[in-house]
């Protein structure tokens, strides 16, 4: 009989071990399910897997990685605050999309001027929308008390058909011949965050993640408002008896979400995506929730697990277009990887015993 | 009891190993039919691992139990109870949302319909003195009552042995001595009791024999009769006790002034404290009583800052501070240890050095604009573990992993070193060791010779005669008004406390 | 805009048919937090049960065996979730979330080849006389039987809960699984089985969306149902008839702003069709500051983690 034992403290090796074990488990289940789809198993995964970095696009691919892990770990490093609190803010898409609505207004607003300080205006604008609709929820649940993981989700679906009445309204284009979408921004200079070393996908987005990365991690290793961020995760009652005011860190937590998401919708609408249009969010913030747990809520992880979720997203296009294999699959399988992952996450706590059979 | 009554329980060669830890190591006694038996130690010592494998929670890997000559094996609780083994639990075994008949069918094989067992509740309640009304919610309930929840609970179904676990610890005296009767009167009736606690004196008032534990083993059996307290205490521990010292202290100037402190509670089934007034002088000790649930935690926490009130409620050198949250009052030396070490005192999963920080960044000057020091955290976690002699391997190590008696010297430590004027502390020796129990009073009283004023929260009334100036007692969310502990009777302890909370003698004539 | 276009009779049987796939998911999700458990992935378990039906009643030309393995499917995807939370011990928030992620994701792989088929017939019960009374016959006496299959189940578990052992037992996990522990239940096993009859509840209301009120199978149809059926157990207050109540209430919401759209209602579609978010949103800010003052009705363990430790 296997018996669980809980450890006398959390394992570090395991803690490290754990995210690569279940990369491993999800490939190996999603080869399964890639079989019964009627795929070669041992091809889609590597076509995920291998092509995009490795294969004979790649000079295509690498930048594609890039371009989706920006906004990926740029919104999962702002849940991963909030998680590590205990505060579940799921609504990151919403987030998102009023982020770009908010930036992409801004910039049209100054339309067809040519400005330095429209760009650097927007980006403002855009963690502005963020944070302004990420408020929603903190400001119910401190007043209130009422619970941010249903509010918070409830404004993505309120946030979409806003995208899709201003995609109609208010920001459609007026010489798109009636046709629903804003303005392409990458034909508007002083509003683009255009691509900054060519072939690289680097660009404003890529680079404002890298900085959150770093900024997370000083935040939460050296500074006092981090460590009040994991007490009050870990026991919330000590953080009180520590002087920590939750609905401060609940604002604060929710604030930061909101503005990394409201600037990665921002970079995404100036940059890639282009314009603001009715299916211009891509469930960004919803994946963004996977890496962050993938990243074990740590910055360095996130970094990591927000590549490897890009790569899944750039190989499954190739996938797609090579064999066959439907967009959804990879959704499944994403969604796989967070199940291996939170069944692994028992390790770094429990030790898994066998034990002999009771002589009674 | 009779000399010749025949064996109930015979327990034979119990073992039972934990990774590290050897709980239980070939117990073996026996129970007489009728016989109010004394289970004896120290926490720790493996009583709660010995009294869950008598009733099905936990199985032994290896000796035998056999009950009325039969082997007995309970593979779960229902099992036990269907062999008629009941058990009265210390924690964890009454649902706070549901009333009482529902809990008590909760604990039952096959409970009659509602309003049949409502009638046997009230049936079983008046013959055993314990008045209970099955309509109201547990979670409204004193301790006092929830205990009569549970027994009448294992009551109705006829039990041949009845398992206390440290039952008297929620009880005033004059409720502790009502329970007696109770007890008596089910032994007289030939029910066994299987009576668990380390409190000597009841021991010697209410039992036939005593089996004492240490460190997992039975270490001697004896007539607690023929006993002295003292003796039987040595066996317990193991050493001769020490007893902590008190220098001679003249009282400073006041310290503390609590004046009509009223706080609700946040929690639905808390107490609210109803005004509330008290001193407290340099070099002083006040200790506060009452049974547990009677607002404890709330005083701490008003006194800490984790809840506010008025600005008035509360002075501290003459300075209002009532509305000050806890890192305002830590920076004017008014420090706390609350009673939960692990989530409250404590965050389990942190490192000692995380959580030296906890409550020491402030007087301790760990950070620089909001920076954390980590080296000097980690010097501070130090001291405390070398000043109190708390057991680990080192700083790094989780909270979690600390025993009981360790951690809460570091809770204390932590405190203490960080020259308080006033400390409160809530419980500060629950679950210790008598060793470490004794070094943490012994810092109080350190303290107090420094000329801090120190308020302990206790509901262990020998804890409390020993180290307290003056002593009050909390009665929902009331508090007393405070007497000089010296002279004290126990009679007088009690009615402090709130007396009988309405219990009756049982009817022994039934 | 023309309101007398709007029947009442048609809203409230509207009502109900657009109330029925909120009722099932919200009376199962009810019965797992009475247990102590929260799943917040009754959104994904909705949407596989939506195409786990319409495959299955396209499949085998039966709405009912639609309806069954819908069931199925739900039970066997919540059962997903149960292991990850009650034997690997994971956090049921995120569980509950990738448990979504997963069965959005899913359903679309499985939903590709059905896309613009329609299903099986389903027959409405139409009791002779009683159907054909006058305002009561259509409300009362003519719909699906899965509408009255909701309402039973609602009275089941009201019965169940409020006068059975099993009831008393699932609320004493739920209320506090150490006591109950201690007691000799089995908490683990009577919490699995309370997840799987939620994931089977949500699969049969997902089946209830893809079989019957649209029925046609699209990607990610329940948007946002199984969201609101958590909300509508908060809303309740942990109690059935409440949450009989809040179904209706939500649903009501959803039936008159699609019969306003239909209406030709003078305000943009896409303000109409967010009404029932906020209003959802509305909802439980009425709710949870009104409890602020009167302590929360939630279930004590309420999506604690438990492993015993003996």
């Amino acid at each position: 009989m296997l018996t669980l034992e809980k450890r006398a403290q959390p394992s570090r090796a395991w803690s490290l071990m754990t995210p690569i074990l279940a990369v491993v488990l999800t490939m190996i289940a999603g080869g399964i399910m890639f079989a019964l789809l009627g795929k070669a198993p041992l091809e889609a995964i590597r076509t995920i897997f291998w092509d995009p970095i490795f294969g004979e696009f790649s000079f295509y691919y690498r930048p594609q990685i890039l371009i989706k892990a920006g906004p990926l770990i740029l919104i999962a490093i702002g849940l991963s605050l909030g998680f590590r609190a205990g505060i579940w803010n799921i609504g990151a898409e919403g987030q998102y999309i009023m982020g770009a609505i908010f930036g992409a207004g801004v910039g049209l607003a100054f339309y067809p001027a040519d400005l330095w300080f429209i760009f650097p205006l927007m980006v403002l604008a855009g963690a502005l929308g963020g944070i302004l609709w990420a408020m929603i929820p903190a400001l119910l649940k401190t007043k209130f008390g009422t619970n941010e993981i249903l509010v918070s989700l409830m404004l993505v679906y309120v946030a979409e058909h806003i995208l899709s009445a201003v995609s109609f309204g208010a920001l459609r284009n007026p010489d798109g011949h009636g046709f629903p979408g804003s303005r392409n921004f990458q034909q508007y200079e002083a509003a683009s965050n255009p691509e900054i070393i060519a072939g690289s996908g680097m660009h404003w987005g890529v680079i404002t993640a890298f900085i959150a990365v770093i900024g997370a991690y000083i935040l939460l290793n050296r500074h006092i408002l981090g460590y009040q961020i994991r007490l009050t995760g870990q026991a919330p009652r000590a953080a009180r008896f520590a002087g920590v005011r939750p609905n401060l860190l609940i604002t604060f937590c929710l604030g930061a979400s909101g503005a990394l998401a409201g600037l990665a919708g921002l970079f995404e609408v100036a940059g890639p995506a282009g314009q603001i249009s009715i299916d211009f969010n891509s469930g960004y913030g919803f994946t963004a929730i996977i890496v962050a747990f993938l990243g074990r809520l740590h910055p360095f992880g996130i970094l990591l697990a927000g590549l490897l979720m890009a790569l899944t997203y750039v190989g499954g296009d190739i996938a797609q277009s090579n064999l066959g294999l439907p967009a959804a699959a990879i959704q499944a399988f994403q969604g796989m990887l967070l199940f291996f992952l939170l069944g692994m996450d028992m390790l770094t706590n429990f030790r898994v015993r066998l034990k002999q059979a009771e002589a009674v | 009891m009779s000399d010749t009554a025949p064996n109930l329980l015979t327990v034979n060669a119990l073992t039972k190993a934990y990774p590290g830890v050897v709980a239980n190591s070939e117990v073996s006694f026996t129970i007489a039919e009728g016989e109010v038996h004394a289970l004896l130690g120290e926490n720790g010592a493996g009583k709660s691992t010995l009294v869950k494998m008598i009733y099905g929670l936990v199985r032994p890997d290896s000796g035998s139990m056999t009950l009325r000559g039969q082997p007995y094996e309970p593979s779960e609780p229902r099992a036990a109870r269907a062999s008629g083994v009941a058990m009265v639990f210390q924690h964890f075994s009454l649902f706070d949302a549901l009333n009482v008949a529902e809990n008590i069918a909760l604990g039952m094989e096959n409970p009659p319909p509602q309003r049949q067992l409502a009638g046997r509740i009230r049936e079983v309640s008046e013959t055993y003195g314990l008045p209970l009304d099955p309509e109201s919610m547990v979670g409204n309930l004193s301790a006092g009552e929830r205990q009569r929840v549970e027994i009448i609970r294992c009551l109705l179904q006829d039990p041949k042995l009845l398992i206390m676990d440290e039952p008297t610890s929620v009880l005033t005296p004059q409720e502790v001595d009502i329970l007696f009767e109770t007890l008596k009167k089910l032994s007289a009736e030939g029910t066994a009791i299987l009576y668990i606690s380390h409190k000597l004196e009841e021991i010697r008032t209410l039992c036939d024999s005593a089996t004492i534990l240490r460190l997992g083993k039975v270490v001697n059996t004896c007539n607690p009769r023929e006993q002295t307290a003292r003796d039987m205490a040595e066996m317990m521990v193991g050493e001769t006790l020490h007893v902590p010292t008190r220098e001679a202290r003249d009282l400073g100037e006041v310290i503390v002034k609590v004046s009509n402190l009223s706080v609700s509670s946040e929690n639905a089934f808390g107490t609210s404290l109803k005004d509330i007034n008290f001193e407290v002088r340099a070099g002083e000790v006040l200790g506060i009583g009452g049974v547990a649930g009677n607002g404890q935690d709330e005083l701490l926490s008003a006194l800490s800052g984790e809840t506010r009130a008025k600005a008035g409620a509360v002075h501290v050198k003459g300075k209002p501070v009532g509305d000050l949250g806890p890192n305002e009052r830590r920076s004017l030396a008014i420090l706390a240890a609350p009673e939960e070490r692990l989530g409250h005192a404590a965050a389990p999963d942190m490192s000692l050095i995380e959580n030296a920080l906890l409550t020491g960044a402030i007087r301790e000057n760990l950070t620089h604009r909001g920076f954390l020091k980590w080296d000097a955290v980690k010097a501070f976690a130090d001291r405390v573990i070398e000043s109190f002699d708390v057991r680990t391997p080192g700083a790094r190590n989780a909270a979690r992993s600390l025993s009981g008696g360790n951690l809460q010297k570091f809770v204390v430590g932590r405190e203490v070193l960080q020259r308080p004027d006033v400390l409160v502390v809530n419980q500060p020796t629950w679950g210790v060791d008598a060793s470490a129990a004794a070094a943490i009073r012994q810092s109080l009283l350190d303290l107090t010779s420094k000329g801090a004023a120190v308020i302990v929260i206790s509901q262990d009334l020998d804890e409390l005669m020993e180290i307290s100036d003056r002593f009050a007692a909390l009665n929902e969310g009331r508090l007393s008004d405070p007497r000089p502990a010296q002279g004290l009777t126990v009679d007088e302890i009690g009615l402090m406390m709130g007396g009988a909370h309405g219990m009756e003698v049982a009817h022994v004539d039934a | 805009m023309d309101l007398s276009q709007i029947d009442p009779i048609l809203l409230i049987t509207s009502i109900m048919v657009v109330s029925t796939p909120l009722l099932f998911a919200a009376i199962g999700e009810m019965v797992v937090e009475k247990a102590g458990v929260l799943n917040l992935g009754v959104e994904g378990m909705m949407i596989v049960g939506a195409i786990a039906g319409f495959a299955i009643a396209v499949e085998s030309g039966s709405v009912i065996i639609g309806f069954v393995g819908a069931a199925v499917g739900g039970a066997i995807l919540s059962l997903v979730f149960g292991i990850l939370t009650q034997v690997f011990l994971a956090n049921q928030v995120p569980a509950g979330l990738a448990l979504t992620l997963f069965g959005l994701g899913l359903s679309a792989l499985i939903g590709q080849p059905y896309a613009g088929i329609r299903p099986p017939q389903s027959t409405t019960l139409d009791v002779p006389l009683l159907s054909d009374l006058p305002v009561l016959g259509p409300i009362l006496f003519q719909h699906d039987a899965m509408v009255y299959l909701s309402l039973f189940l609602v009275t089941a578990t009201w019965w169940v809960l409020k006068h059975t052992k099993t009831g008393l037992i699932i609320k004493a996990v739920g209320e506090n699984h150490e006591a109950a522990h201690a007691l000799g239940y089995k908490v683990v096993k009577i919490r699995l089985l309370a997840i799987m009859f939620g994931g089977a509840c949500a699969g049969l209301g997902g089946a209830y969306l893809s079989l019957i009120r649209v029925p046609q199978w699209t990607e990610g149809m329940t948007a946002g149902a199984g969201w609101i059926a958590l909300a509508i157990v908060v809303f309740a207050s942990w109690r059935p008839e409440r949450v009989l109540l809040g179904a209706y209430l939500f649903g009501g919401i959803g039936a008159l702003q699609l019969r306003l759209q239909a209406a030709g209602a003078n305000i943009p579609v896409e303000y109409l069709s967010m009404s029932p978010y906020i209003v959802t949103i509305v909802v439980l800010v009425l709710i949870s500051a009104r409890k602020s003052n009167a302590g929360t009705a939630a279930p004590a363990s309420l999506g604690k983690m438990f492993h015993a430790t003996n």
